[in-house]
């Protein structure tokens, strides 16, 4: 162990055991390393407080290191230049709004919205880049949930405008297996199965690609999967309700 | 009896003081103080077993500090600053509590 020397360097008497040693411990004895041991002892309390009065002082940052550091300060960059961006964008806005007098840049900007959301809600036709992923299933294998899946990855990987077969996707969208395919939103779909999803093509087509993610699954069921990035693509299917 | 005072009066010092800990010794200070508290704990121990020696004592306790902190520089340099630095805290600890369990076997013969 750390400060015991070979067994042959004790002393010839040896000391008392039990709480006698350990009066004998705290006898004063007044050799030069006994004071060097005590100056060491004094080193090591000041450093204990000081370390523990600086922890008091700032838990958060103080402990982390560089490369984390570095990690919640690119993370705030890259916040405040968002934020920056909107904010510029809804000064722009209410610049517009103050000067416009007629009411003409607030109808504008209430389109705009309602196109927004005509887009969401599925009840407008879209136009724009994205992926076309096409499912063919020889074996009739796949089941309402894997559809499901894949309607649910598009949506988390950024797709804002999604069609499957002749059915625009919306927030009430539903599956269900059915005779001879799967019935989505009272529609009957049959295989091959089309999905149109307006997004980002990269992020969407590496969503769906993960290890264990909808295309192995569905390769896994024994269908086959193609996705396709598309630089111009148009949604035409809408839903009327 | 010396040592004691002199942790006490480290102690007392630094609450007097305040001192601000320079941010060049940031990470090697806590491994460091870990390493030192090893170093006192054996220290006991070997006094309790009769085979204490103040230079065997004063040489552990300043290379144990130097080279627990050593070792987290290195790993820094290295990039696995923190891994390390949690190896010798683990190690270190271990240490601690075999020494403890040492003493405590001396003291009440249990």
């Amino acid at each position: 162990m750390t400060a015991a020397p070979e067994p042959d360097d004790a002393p010839a008497e040896r000391p008392p055991r039990g709480f006698a040693g350990l009066i004998d411990l705290l006898r004063p004895r007044t050799t030069w390393g006994q004071l060097a041991g005590g100056l060491l002892c004094l080193v090591l309390g000041f450093a204990v407080v000081a370390q523990v009065q600086s922890n008091k002082r700032d838990t958060t940052f103080a402990t982390a290191r560089q490369d984390e550091l570095v990690g919640v300060l690119s993370d705030l960059g890259q916040r405040s230049e968002r934020l920056r961006g909107d904010l510029r964008e809804l000064e722009d806005t209410k610049g517009d709004l103050e000067r416009d007098v007629q009411g003409e840049t607030a109808l504008e900007e209430a389109r705009k919205r309602a196109t927004t959301y005509g887009l969401l809600a599925g009840t407008l036709p879209a136009e724009g880049p994205g992926i076309e992923m096409l499912v063919t299933d020889p074996r009739t294998a796949v089941r309402s949930v894997n559809l499901l899946d894949g309607l649910q990855e598009l949506r988390d990987s950024g797709a804002e405008v999604i069609q499957v077969n002749d059915v625009r996707a919306g927030a009430g969208t539903y599956f269900l297996d059915a005779a001879g395919g799967i019935e989505a939103d009272g529609r009957l779909l049959r295989p091959p199965y089309r999905f149109l999803a307006i997004g980002d093509p990269h992020t969407m087509t590496t969503a769906l690609n993960i290890p264990g993610g909808v295309v192995r699954t569905l390769e896994a069921a024994g269908a086959a999967v193609s996705i396709t990035p598309r630089t111009r693509m148009a949604v035409s299917a809408i839903r009327s309700r | 009896m010396i040592a004691l005072i002199g942790l006490v009066a480290g102690v007392v010092l630094g609450f007097v003081l305040e001192p601000t800990v320079p941010l060049w010794l940031q990470p090697y200070l806590p491994i460091a103080i870990v390493a030192a508290l090893d170093a006192m704990f054996g220290g006991v121990r070997a006094r309790l077993e009769g085979i204490f020696d103040e230079k065997v004592f004063v040489v552990s306790f300043v290379s144990n500090t130097i080279i627990a902190a050593l070792i987290v520089f290195l790993g820094d340099q290295l990039g696995v600053g923190s891994q390390l630095s949690t190896g010798v805290v683990v190690v270190l600890g271990i240490r601690i509590f075999s020494n403890a369990a040492a003493i405590r076997r001396k003291l009440f013969g249990a």
